[in-house]
């Protein structure tokens, strides 16, 4: 499709103003001609109409959880509640200002106060902070707070253990941290491997990043011993908390010995993800890191009912970003576990995991299933045998495109040839999963007798297969006159 | 309600499909005794979707919103117009409810929007290579400081006070577990003291960053400080305001390297501070050290035009502890306001913006000038925020204001303590003459 730019015609023009009602000064009064632009920027030349049909026009050519089903593992990607949204844009949260006084904004404060000691009951933790603005910045001040613990105490270490299978965030957000990463294997069962984890657990390691249940959709068996062996070397124990919708009111990372974790708002708690974000990322700690928690903390003056910015945490990491979080992605949270309540949230993840096991059990016959046991919320197939006829997993899940099913998730995790990682979610019907079984086995037949069919996918979308290589070989970032 | 579409019935055929006869057997099988959960999480019970609205519209009535009150606030987030053609927009589920653009063939939408996004915010300054947002521009400052030490490999980093002290406090953060030592150069009058920048910057320096127009709303000397940092390998970072650009030369012309800066004003709602926006763009030397997604446009099979992720050996999913950066989901949804907001404005509508806000800004300057308990905290130019040292607690003033309509401007000594009882003004085009001179007119009263 043609390019804002590529509409644009010299004069034609969108937006309206009130006429400047101060008497105007001379601009070269009020700024140095040194500082002023020449000429105004290079913007697009549109009506409203013409921005109304182009964005419109352009939302028509993405897949999107109110269109597709969209089983991309270890993304949640659940229906998004429009009541949520409708309660998010209320002036009352939308269009108020961080630096209000705290007396003209105690709904949000008090709303962010009730959020935070929810996420905290729903993850067996102390203290919950919202302020991280995503998944990855949740991990990032997780791994902040371990890093100042172990200053503390008089060495921040200098190694951080991530299994094998982990999400690739985890190493990222070590590095930043100057940790370095040692990687530990995982076993036949696909959980971490214990006695290997024993040989790499020292005083100079500063923490374990886990995932539980893990990638491959499994729930750790050793997750405690594993928490009690890291602990017993002075170092703590990270839970990414990717795939918490498997066990809300089912099983507590806290309780498993996990020291934090952070909630993805956008995947567990219904918040749309937005073609890439906002996102929000809260962390949840125990006792022992509660101290390094980003400032401000929400809290509540019992005494006379009022909530408040608590600056006064001396051993606080400090900021992560500016301001207290993706507030407007936060209401929405709040919204959906008012709305859902225990039983609802516990209902959820009874949903998600029979979903994720019906959907498994449907095509662990066309498919290779590494890892034969039962699942939690998501499970991960492997299209070696298809690999072997000629078509691999990024084949196949283009072919999916055309049956009008957004793809799961492939080649991660790593540990698993040719992957798919498929994840259901609570909110999908039995037609909509029988259907997905029905098309991947189909795909599966086709894989044998017309391969073609699948090299060739997609077929009816607006754009056929992308030159990536070309694209990363001569990047084109922007627009440019011909 | 739990949005759940499974009947009993269905549940019923699923679990005898599986040879199961409770959903329960799933969890004993897979999570150990010792942690399970042998109680009901304490939440509030469930609600109708009516009950809902009621209690949360009840809750948002205890905010006192910007919608009904005239602000005078500003400091890093800024209440300009919205139009409604924006709102709408986003507001299409085919925009807000996809993931991440991991299938280029379905996301053509998301992805074009983005190149477009990319596009405008390379013009605006003046930059070859901009990312597809980061969370906010105080994560885009500490990403940019983060690429320098990556590129120059020096361990330096020099910040003006003059610099959002929450976004200072960030990268401090982010530095946090390397070896980076943070330099501040002092004030001078509302903008940077450019001779003792002029001391401090050497070989040793990774990057000096400068805010402009600045925390206090002040303009920088751009041209002489780009000139100073010609003469080191040090790069030139600054963080901006958007529209300002309408009317501000574009950074790259100052031989700025890297440029950041919190793109709410683009066309996003306050939100009481977040999501935002995290502009970041930078030369074309630095693309293969970028944080965050690239978008790129390419060829099909067919040779027709199309747009992918690109580059994405940057990042975390393929490069793990190596990527340039941990960020995975950034702020697409409000990159894509910003580029209807753009469209909306256009070249004329971007600088009119911008004008109106210099004009009516100025506008109220002059008139708090004449209140004999303010004085201006500076005399250096600037462009929609200014601040006042004042005889009388700045605390008082905005409880005098705040009853009669007005939320007074922003009272600055919780960072700068060297400054107390002084305030910082901010004036947008949404700004009335009458609202100014009410504002005026109460505080000339106290």
């Amino acid at each position: 499709m043609e390019t804002i730019f590529d509409i644009s015609r010299p004069g034609a023009k969108a937006y309206s103003l009130p006429p400047l009602d101060v008497p105007g000064k001379p601009i070269g009064d009020l700024t140095p001609a040194s500082l002023l632009r020449d000429e105004a920027p290079c913007l697009p030349e549109v009506s409203e109409g013409e921005i109304a049909r182009h964005y419109t026009n352009l939302s028509n050519m993405n897949f999107a959880i109110d269109t597709t089903f969209y089983p991309l593992g270890s993304c949640t990607m659940k229906y998004n509640p429009k009541v949520n949204e409708a309660i998010a844009s209320l002036s009352g949260f939308s269009n108020i200002h961080p630096y209000q006084d705290e007396s003209q904004v105690q709904g949000a404060l008090k709303l962010m106060y009730e959020l935070a000691q929810w996420l905290a009951e729903i993850g067996g933790f102390k203290k919950v902070s919202l302020q991280p603005a995503a998944g990855a910045q949740g991990e990032l001040t997780g791994m902040a707070m371990i890093r100042a613990y172990h200053k503390k105490n008089g060495n921040p270490r200098s190694k951080v253990i991530i299994p094998d299978s982990a999400h690739g965030t985890n190493p990222a957000t070590a590095a930043m941290l100057g940790y370095k990463v040692v990687t530990v294997p995982s076993d036949e069962l696909g959980g971490v491997d214990v006695r290997s984890l024993e040989g790499l657990l020292d005083e100079e390691v500063a923490a374990i990043f886990l995932t539980n249940p893990n990638t491959l959709g499994i729930f750790d068996k050793n997750v405690v011993k594993i928490n009690e062996m890291v602990h017993s070397v002075g170092a703590l124990s990270y839970c990414d908390g990717a795939n918490l919708n498997a066990i809300l009111g089912k099983s507590r990372p806290g309780d498993m010995g996990f020291d934090v974790l952070q909630f993805n708002l956008h995947k567990t708690f219904s918040t749309p993800h937005g073609g890439g974000g906002p996102g929000s990322g809260p962390v949840g700690v125990n006792e022992m890191l509660e101290p390094f928690l980003p400032v401000p903390l929400i809290e509540k003056d019992e005494a006379v009912g009022a909530y408040f910015l608590n600056y006064e945490r001396p051993l606080s990491i400090g900021k992560m970003k500016a301001f207290y979080g993706n507030f407007g992605v936060i209401v929405k949270a709040y919204c959906y576990i008012r709305s859902l309540g225990a039983e609802g949230l516990s209902h959820v993840s009874d949903i998600a995991v029979l979903n994720a096991n019906y959907l498994k059990t449907k095509l662990e016959e066309a498919y290779i299933l590494p890892y034969d046991v039962p699942c939690m919320h998501e499970f991960v197939l492997s299209a070696e045998r298809q690999k072997r006829q000629g078509v691999k997993a990024r084949d196949i899940v283009k072919r999916l495109l055309d049956f009008n099913i957004h793809p799961p998730t492939i080649y991660f995790p790593l540990i698993v040839d040719e992957a798919l990682m498929v994840e259901p979610t609570e909110t999908e019907s039995k037609e909509t999963l029988d259907r997905f079984a029905d098309v991947m086995r189909q795909i599966a037949e086709e894989a044998v007798e017309n391969p073609e069919v699948i090299l060739t996918a997609p077929h009816n979308t607006p754009v056929s297969r992308l030159n990536e290589a070309e694209a990363a070989r001569h990047p084109r970032l922007k627009w440019q006159k011909d | 309600m739990d949005f759940v579409p499974i009947t009993d019935q269905d549940k019923n055929e699923m679990l005898k499909f599986l040879g199961i006869k409770r959903v329960d057997e799933l969890f004993d099988l897979s999570i150990p005794d010792e942690v399970r959960m042998d109680r009901s999480l304490n939440l509030p019970a469930g609600i109708s979707e009516h009950e809902l609205l009621r209690e949360l519209e009840g809750i948002a009535k205890e905010n006192v919103s910007l919608s009904d009150h005239v602000s005078f606030l500003g400091g890093g987030v800024y209440d300009h117009f919205i139009p409604k053609v924006v709102e709408s927009l986003i507001s299409l589920p085919e925009f807000y409810s996809p993931y991440t653009p991991y299938q280029a063939e379905v996301s053509q939408g998301v992805l074009q929007s983005l190149f477009e996004y990319q596009s405008m915010v390379s013009e605006l300054t003046g930059l070859e290579v901009a990312n597809a947002s980061l969370y906010d521009g105080a994560t885009s400052l500490a990403e940019a400081a983060l690429l320098a030490h990556d590129i120059t490999k020096k361990n330096e980093v020099i910040v003006s006070e003059a610099v959002h002290p929450e976004y200072r406090e960030v990268l401090k953060n982010y530095a946090r577990g390397l070896d980076i030592t943070i330099k501040t150069i002092p004030l001078k009058n509302g903008q940077t003291d450019i001779s003792a920048l002029e001391d401090m910057v050497s070989d040793d320096s990774s990057c000096v960053i400068i805010q402009h127009p600045n925390f206090f709303g002040c303009l920088e000397d751009m041209e002489r400080i780009g000139d100073i940092l010609d003469r080191y390998p040090t790069l030139f970072i600054a963080s901006i305001d958007p529209l300002s650009l309408g009317l501000l030369k574009a950074p790259a012309s100052f031989g700025v390297d890297v440029v950041i800066g919190e793109g709410q004003s683009l066309g996003n709602k306050i939100n009481f501070g977040g999501p935002n926006l995290g502009i970041f763009a930078c030369r074309k030397d630095y693309i293969r050290r970028v944080p965050g997604r690239l978008v790129s446009s390419t060829t099909d099979t067919l040779g027709r035009t199309g747009y992918v992720l690109t580059l994405q050996t940057r990042e975390q999913h393929i490069r793990r502890e190596r990527a340039t950066s941990n960020i995975t989901t950034s702020e697409v949804l409000n990159a894509i306001a910003a580029a209807i907001y753009l469209s909306y404005l256009g070249p004329e509508g971007i600088t009119e913006v911008a004008y109106q806000c210099l004009q009516k800004a100025h506008y109220a300057h002059d008139k708090l000038s004449e209140i004999s308990y303010l004085e201006p905290f500076s005399d250096t130019p600037f462009f929609k925020e200014f601040a006042f040292k004042s005889e009388r607690s700045v605390h008082e003033i905005n409880e005098r204001l705040f009853n009669e309509g007005i939320i007074g401007g922003l009272n600055i000594d919780r960072w700068y303590g060297q400054y107390p009882n002084t305030v910082l003004f901010c004036v947008t085009e949404k700004r009335t003459r009458d609202e100014i001179d009410r504002l005026a007119a109460i505080m000339e009263a106290i």
